[in-house]
């Protein structure tokens, strides 16, 4: 459009909305693997050196990895769900504002997701290495520590119900 | 940065910080040294070292057994368990391992030179050395005849190298240089392993310059006490003390011109963490100094135990095993003497 004045507004403004929504999806799936892996690599090496000496330990210690992969399931049911919402609108109505909060919701969905469960993968992880060195030297430390690591895991969920709540009023306008 | 080690430490780290966690799990606990000090002969002891993770070295030790061959046989545990470690570290945790051993080194070299010139016999010195300090060419250390030498042949390919510039001179070797020799290498040491330390960043160098600076002071103190009434002058005492601790840089002032021991502890005294030891001996005494330091260094080393993803785990280790190995040396040499009455003079408990 010539003779239209250019702004940061305006060329954010015409970005697709279908490309927030995407890089939204990507988000949750991504990261929150990446937390998960992350959490499951810090509490795996310490687990098994930890079990050389105390053998005992390994299959109590495997609930630390579960929750950091419950982590990711999170991350891949959003993403699903999220992709769900994905509509095309006709392409005269693509830059109407129903349609950008549409396109913005989901990716802010995707961003809160990701990160509550990137930071929560990386939390139980940690928790559970620690878990895994007391557990070797008293066994009477494991269900104490268990409970932290709970409390810790609670933090993805709330990521989860936040995203879900967000996705649900992403309404692109309707045809015609 | 402090305080974020736990999101990354794990990567190479991990696995050696649960193993070494492991190993300090077999240290012996106070009920075991109870047993051990109610013992009646070498016999019995061996008989409860093999209940402990030392069994599978001991059990194949023919009687009459030697206390030097119950320290020998524990130390090689120790070898055993510091290669294990080694051979599956990486950078940076490699070379902070070797460190750990560089003073072992000093202390074979002055062992073998210091034995040369009492003209001991070269097999038999290398027998008697620390097998942690070992290096290829320790041998040749026998030909030198004074310290630029020794430098040149020998110590100029092995890792004490840069410790040396200090203290090449052409003075021949006697008795007083190779002990001034020994602490000037050993003062290098310390501030060369106290830079790495802070290299390293995080809370590997905040528990390793708390642990560094006890052993920097206590060999400051050691040092003075040692060269009282010696022909070591001020200025000679003042060169070996090192440029960090606690003491540095007033303690320092005052230790060089202290000229007894009483003079020595009102120096101490002034300086909270070392006023306690002082406290528990009397007047003019200095033969518990020596326990209460390693007791002091012991609770230090046990609390590096107490944070997670840093390097000081395995320093501690190695050293809270050489106290044990000390402790068994004891109660050894007071079983096979028959003075059960002093055996609690020198043990240390670590749990």
């Amino acid at each position: 459009m010539v003779g239209s004045s250019s702004s940061w507004s305006t060329a954010l403004v015409k970005i697709s909305p279908y490309t927030f929504a995407s890089i939204g999806i990507a988000i949750s799936i991504g990261v929150s693997v990446l937390g998960a892996a992350w959490g499951i690599y810090i509490t795996g090496s310490s687990l098994i050196g930890a079990a050389i000496k105390a053998p005992r330990i390994t299959s109590k210690n495997l609930i630390s990895v579960i929750f950091c992969e419950a982590v990711a399931i999170y991350g891949v049911i959003v993403a699903i769900i999220l992709q769900t919402k994905l509509e095309s609108v006709p392409s005269s109505r693509i830059y109407d504002p129903e349609s950008l909060r549409a396109g913005y919701a989901i990716f802010a969905s995707g961003i809160i997701v990701g990160f509550a469960n990137l930071v929560c993968g990386l939390c139980v992880g940690i928790i559970g290495s620690s878990c895994a060195l007391s557990d070797a030297q008293n066994s009477s430390l494991f269900v104490k520590i268990l409970v932290i690591e709970i409390f810790g895991s609670a933090l993805g969920l709330f990521g989860v119900i936040v995203g879900i709540i967000m996705s649900a009023q992403a309404t692109w306008p309707s045809k015609g | 940065m402090y305080g974020f080690e736990a999101l990354t430490f794990n990567v190479h780290g991990g696995y050696l910080e649960a193993i070494v966690r492991g190993y300090r799990s077999g240290l012996l606990t106070a009920a075991d040294y109870n047993n051990l000090c109610q013992c009646e002969s070498l016999e019995d002891i061996k008989m409860h070292l093999s209940a402990t993770e030392y069994g599978p070295y001991l059990q194949n030790e023919p009687s009459p057994l030697h206390t030097t061959t119950i320290v020998e046989k524990c130390t090689l545990k120790l070898v055993d368990e510091y290669k294990q470690m080694l051979c599956q570290a990486t950078e940076p945790l490699s070379t902070f391992l070797e460190y750990i051993t560089y003073g072992h080194m000093i202390d074979n070299v002055v062992l073998i030179v210091t034995g040369t010139l009492h003209e001991r016999d070269v097999q038999e010195l290398l027998e008697k050395c620390h097998p942690l300090g070992m290096f290829d060419s320790i041998a040749t250390l026998a030909v030198a005849q004074n310290m630029r030498e020794l430098y040149r042949l020998v110590l100029v390919d092995t890792p004490l190298a840069p410790y040396f510039s200090e203290c090449i001179t052409s003075e021949d070797l006697d008795d007083m240089n190779i002990e001034i020799m020994r602490n000037t290498l050993y003062k290098a040491y310390l501030q060369d392993f106290y830079r790495f330390c802070q290299k390293l960043g995080g809370a590997t160098s905040e528990i390793m310059s708390d642990i560094l600076a006890f052993e920097a002071d206590r060999r400051a103190v050691n040092i003075t006490i040692n060269s009282i009434g010696t022909e070591l002058t001020r200025d000679d005492r003042r060169k070996l003390y090192s440029n960090f601790g606690l003491l540095y840089p007033y303690g320092h002032e005052e230790l060089a011109i202290s000229e007894d021991i009483d003079q020595v502890r009102g120096v101490m005294e002034k300086y909270p963490p070392y006023q306690s030891i002082f406290s528990k001996l009397s007047y003019g005494e200095s033969q518990m100094l020596d326990k209460a330091f390693y007791e002091e260094e012991v609770k230090r080393l046990c609390l590096a135990f107490e944070q997670q993803f840093h390097y000081g785990v395995f320093f501690a280790y190695m050293r809270l095993r050489e106290q044990e190995i000390r402790n068994l040396m004891w109660i050894s040499e007071c079983v096979a003497q028959n003075q059960k009455s002093r055996v609690h003079d020198s043990v240390v408990f670590i749990f």
